[in-house]
């Protein structure tokens, strides 16, 4: 019997068993209800909970931890279902009309909820796991030294790669740099005129198709910048360009990337700004508008000064959005690791290098795939970093003010 | 009486009218106050006093939907004359609110910020001159003179109140607004800013929106009774508590409505 | 009474018209801000429709093939098992004949050899032809219309992406191929059609842009966005009912709070790689699968559902909650018949927020080999549908993207536009529930 025909069995038992739960409520007190400590379909829901988890738990056991080989499918099936049967007929005899069946059923219930609420600390140990122990496969192959402290990112399938970080951060910084750069100042002041000038019409309007762009898939920013902007920029500063000039030799490069980001990352920058800039207490511009204050110097003086700290906070997530951002980098920026200030120049970041090391058909036993693992962990630990401290200071922020 | 002669018109306010969207708040309010004089404006919750203070330096201005009809004269000068700027009518009529509000900078910071945006400091000790005679005003040099540094919000209630005034002050203001500046203070606070009050009257006329009808007899020479968005009677402080020509007024005072 | 402000308030003083020239100076920066918002906005969408139509549009070639009996039947035994012998080598010269016929018929010359005249055709026409007659073996004999995709570049050509100087060092085309071309259209025998297949059709080798579609990619998001829905909600909701109602005010609830918000911000990719280490190296499912893309777009979109069901539960009134526990109903009780119904609109809308993210989600897909992968056949069950290596939106339209062939970016930004369809949908679905269901307390 197959693992989806079990798993069906047994919920058919449960359900059986609910039913017959069910019946027998009615049964135990003849008929009259009111006898019953709880509404009868407590009791029905009782056994079906009494069958259905701990028989499923012995399946997905069985299945994680393979039991001895000789033992057969066939054993599996006779193990499930008469745990299932077996459950079935003790739940049914304990049913009584003092029987507390709706605190049974409502505790079963509540351990759920906690099971459901457990999973997001389990997919964070699941990350921090998988790829710790990767890891360390990998600096068994590979000095950690070399990883963190080398120069040069060179890795070749035969062997006798160069594969340090260093080169591939400098990548990812100067992009995010770059988009920061762009989405700041745009973001930053299209969120003070959307909430301290624009009347609610033009907020209206406005607000909602700027949000468009944060609701548009980065795979469409990534083709946008290999088939648009990173032509438009080869035109302008290519051979033969608009401005005469010879500085860029192909479509992917820094600046590319980091402009296409940076267009992301306005929705993002604004909207958080504009939810900080509007905790700032309206006495606050009251007291400098009444002192005889421009609005913007208002603005300038008192309104940015008091939110700093979350702007700060905002900008901190934003750069963690543009640190851990893929799609645009693997289509936009390039793939030559090198340590270099043109911004005209292809360069690569962490997140490309973990999609081409894990999508190659690379052995995965070897350093050069190991790495994407190494990768990706400095990844995680460096946007979660960057989000523990951003969400904590517009926390206090927030609490400032509250 | 001798300090009667003296007095002048400030500001002289002639059948106002003043709209929320579609609602009605202030009704055909003329009003004359006078210079160097503390003014109280005494009434119920919600009937305009406060709507009206805020008109008195177009605060009223950053609330879109609020619309003022007929002329406010400070000095004989309409202010809400398409040639005035808010921003230079603001600087001479000052404004303290409701709740301290200083800005999160250091007090000295505090102080000078009304200074610097107008240009009134050339140097940095005219500026320091500025915040030390302003703070002396307030009333409290004694208490922040050795710690100018340190945050504004670091103080306490009253001394934030005072603070702001201060602030309100070093712009040297003609007119200082008051709105209920004493409602979030405790009773000991409140005394020092009422003495306060009594002091700047030298300087400034003075109008002072309260909650407290006794604060109103402390303070004020001449009181203003708001009632539903209309000005019911004017006059000498004494006067109103003692005899007041409008029965509303009366009963206001007797604690009847309110 | 030095003082400058003391002056007329009917004049502005210098002072004053300088802070107001800043004034106005700053204003215009938020302006431009939001201009330049905008712009950003407006050029991509004029870029992805303005690339983007074209895959809606194909060119096809109408022709009449002779079903010769003996090219494809020499013995006449019509033996479906002997036709089938015949491979799409075998139905070359019928298309050969089949375009040569039809210039004659219209009176067309040529100096081009017959190959490079049936080299118009779509390199997918000759198995098309096959399927045809494997389908009707008894049409063998008969002459049948056919209308066959015309090859990229002809395509390519009538678009505009192909002109008579780009072709210079083409092999694949050259300019007497274009004067037949401009002779068949005028013939009315290529002409340019709504192309139905482009939505519904699979991806299709890189030799044959003309013939790849979104239709089976298309299917592998459904089933992605089905184990989306079927984990994601009700985990997603059971979690936020027991933080929002249940957990006691503890450090552990802090810290599973702290880190829903933190997971809610970690890289996508970071979720692809735990996807390929647990899901594919330690449980081996298959690579590919819808079933192991969903599964990792549930543990990236729950923190988003989590957070928007908290927001929507935590909009309910404590008063409804008092009425339902005074009455004597269990605390669980409450939260399931009185509170968990009144914020079921929020929740569907934060619900749908969260699936139109994942579905345009492209990162973790490369991981977990949802790239890389000629999705040809549309699965043939349900259980196939799941477990199969399949192609999801997203992931085709990198594939495409990737692909050498410039006609392939044409059907990139046409996916782009069914995929924004598909999110445009979903987005004013949920602003419509929100609007019809939203309550005010």
């Amino acid at each position: 019997m197959s693992v989806f025909w079990l798993t069906l069995a047994v919920f058919l038992i449960a359900l059986l068993g609910t039913f017959a739960g069910y019946r027998r409520a009615f049964s135990v007190v003849a008929g009259d209800v009111r006898k019953l400590h709880s509404l009868p379909k407590y009791y029905g829901s009782f056994v079906g909970f009494t069958v259905l988890i701990p028989s499923l738990l012995m399946l997905i056991l069985w299945l994680v931890v393979p039991p001895l080989e000789q033992v057969s499918t066939q054993f599996r099936m006779f193990l499930v279902l008469g745990l299932a049967v077996l459950l079935m007929v003790l739940a049914i005899s304990r049913i009584t009309p003092d029987f507390r069946a709706r605190n049974a059923v409502e505790l079963v219930v509540l351990g759920l909820l906690i099971a459901a609420a457990s999973l997001a600390i389990l997919t964070t140990i699941g990350i921090v796991l998988s790829m710790l122990f990767e890891t360390r496969n990998f600096f068994g192959l590979y000095s950690w030294k070399d990883f963190f402290f080398g120069l040069k990112w060179a890795p070749n399938f035969r062997g006798d790669s160069e594969l340090s970080i260093l080169p591939l951060l400098w990548g990812t910084i100067y992009i995010s740099l770059i988009a920061l750069l762009v989405s700041v100042p745009i973001g930053l002041f299209a969120a003070i005129y959307l909430s301290e000038y624009a009347g609610p019409k033009t907020r209206g309007v406005a607000k909602p198709l700027l949000e468009i762009l944060a609701g548009i898939p980065t795979i469409v920013y990534g083709l946008f910048a290999l088939l648009t902007v990173g032509p438009l920029l080869l035109r302008t500063f290519g051979s033969g360009g608009l401005l005469g000039v010879d500085w860029m030799t192909g479509a992917t490069a820094v600046l590319t990337a980091g402009l296409v980001m940076g267009i992301m990352l306005i929705p993002f920058v604004s909207s958080l700004s504009d939810d900080i800039i509007n905790a700032v207490p309206q006495a606050m511009r009251d007291g400098s508008l009444g002192l005889g204050a421009t609005k913007s110097e208002t603005i300038r003086q008192v309104v940015i000064p008091a939110a700093l700290p979350g702007i700060i906070g905002a900008i901190l997530l934003a750069a963690s959005r543009a640190i851990g951002e893929t799609m645009i980098v693997v289509l936009g920026a390039g793939a030559l690791a090198k340590f270099s200030l043109d911004p005209l120049e292809a360069m690569t970041t962490i997140t490309t290098r973990i999609v081409s090391q894990l999508t190659g058909d690379g052995d995965f036993a070897s350093p050069e795939t190991l790495v994407a693992f190494a990768l990706g962990l400095t990844l995680f630990v460096l946007t979660l970093g960057l989000n523990v401290i951003a969400l904590y200071i517009v926390r206090t922020y927030r609490e400032q003010y509250e | 009486m001798k300090d009667r002669l003296m007095d002048t018109i400030k500001i002289s306010a002639k059948d106002v009218q003043v709209y929320y969207a579609d609602n009605h708040a202030i009704k055909d309010v003329n009003v004359e106050i006078e210079d160097k004089t503390v003014t109280a404006f005494i009434g119920p919750s919600g009937c305009g006093k406060s709507t009206f203070l805020r008109c008195l330096n177009r605060m009223n201005d950053t609330i879109d939907i609020c619309r003022v009809e007929g002329d406010i004269l400070i000095d004989g000068e309409d202010i809400y004359d398409r040639r005035v700027d808010p921003v230079q009518l603001r600087a001479k009529v000052g404004m303290v609110f409701q709740k301290p509000n200083p800005f999160p900078k250091s007090i000295y910071d505090n102080v000078a910020y009304g200074p610097r945006i107008h240009g009134l400091a050339r140097a940095k000790s005219d500026l320091d001159e500025i915040v030390e005679m302003s703070l002396r005003k307030a009333a409290i040099w004694d208490e922040v003179k050795d710690r100018l540094d340190a945050p504004g919000t670091g103080l306490s209630g009253g001394q934030q109140q005072r603070l702001c005034i201060a602030r309100a002050v070093a712009t040297a203001p003609e007119v200082l607004l008051m709105d209920e500046p004493c409602s979030a203070l405790d009773p000991i606070a409140t005394a020092q800013v009422e003495e306060l009050i009594d002091e700047l009257r030298q300087n400034f006329a003075v109008v002072i929106v309260t909650h407290s009808m006794q604060q109103a007899a402390r303070v004020s020479q001449k009181t203003a009774f708001f009632h539903l968005g209309n000005l019911v009677e004017y006059g000498d402080t004494n006067q109103i508590f003692t005899k007041p020509s409008d029965p509303r007024t009366e009963s206001y005072i007797t604690g009847r409505i309110g | 009474m030095s003082n400058t402000l003391n002056n007329s308030l009917l004049t502005l003083d210098a002072r004053t018209k300088k802070r107001n020239a800043a004034e106005t100076r700053f204003r215009v920066y938020g302006i431009a801000a939001i201009g330049a918002g905008l712009a950003m906005l407006i050029l991509l969408l004029l870029t992805i429709f303005g690339n983007g139509l074209g895959a809606f549009q194909q060119t096809f070639v109408t022709l009449n093939v002779p079903l010769l009996e003996e090219k494809l039947d020499k013995n006449s035994t019509r033996n479906l098992e002997k036709i089938k012998k015949v491979s799409t080598f075998g139905y070359a010269p019928l298309l050969k004949q089949a375009m040569e016929d039809t210039l004659a018929e219209n009176g067309i010359e040529t100096d081009l050899k017959s190959k490079k005249q049936a080299a118009l055709l779509s390199k997918s026409a000759a198995a098309q032809l096959r399927n045809y007659v494997l389908a009707n073996p008894d049409m063998i004999g008969a002459t049948v219309e056919f209308t066959f995709l015309a090859n990229a570049r002809v395509d390519g050509y009538l678009k505009d992406r192909v002109t008579r100087e780009s072709i210079a060092d083409d092999k694949n085309i050259n300019a007497a191929q274009l004067d037949l071309v401009d002779a068949l259209l005028a013939a009315e025998v290529i002409e340019q059609r709504f192309n139905l297949s482009f939505i519904t059709g699979a991806d299709a080798s890189d030799q044959r842009p003309e013939a790849a579609g979104m239709g089976v990619s298309m299917l592998g998001s459904f089933f992605m966005m089905l184990v989306v829905l079927a984990l994601a909600l009700p985990i997603g909701v059971a979690a936020s009912i027991y933080l929002e109602e249940f957990a006691p005010k503890n450090w552990i609830t802090d810290i599973i709070e702290v880190n829903i918000s933190n997971l809610a911000a970690v890289p996508s990719i970071v979720f692809g790689i735990l996807g390929l280490a647990v899901f594919i190296n330690s449980m081996h499912l298959p690579q590919s699968a819808p079933l192991v893309g969903g599964l990792v777009l549930t543990l990236m979109t729950l923190p988003t559902i989590i957070i928007s069901t908290r927001a929507s539960l935590k909009s309910v009134p404590p008063s409804i909650r008092d009425a339902a526990l005074g009455v004597g109903a269990s605390k669980m009780q409450s939260v399931f018949h009185h509170v968990l119904p009144l914020a079921a609109p929020g929740i569907l809308t934060g619900t749908i927020i969260g699936l139109a993210q994942a579905l345009g989600e492209t990162a973790p897909l490369l991981l977990i080999g949802m790239i890389g992968f000629i999705a040809s056949n549309a699965p043939d069950s349900v259980a196939s549908g799941f477990l199969d290596p399949n192609s999801a939106m997203p992931a085709q339209i990198y594939e495409w993207a990737k692909r050498a062939d410039p006609a392939f970016y044409e059907r990139a930004w046409g996916g782009i536009i069914i995929l924004l369809v598909f999110l445009i949908t979903m987005n004013t679905i949920a602003v419509i529930l929100r609007r019809r269901f939203e309550r005010r307390w």
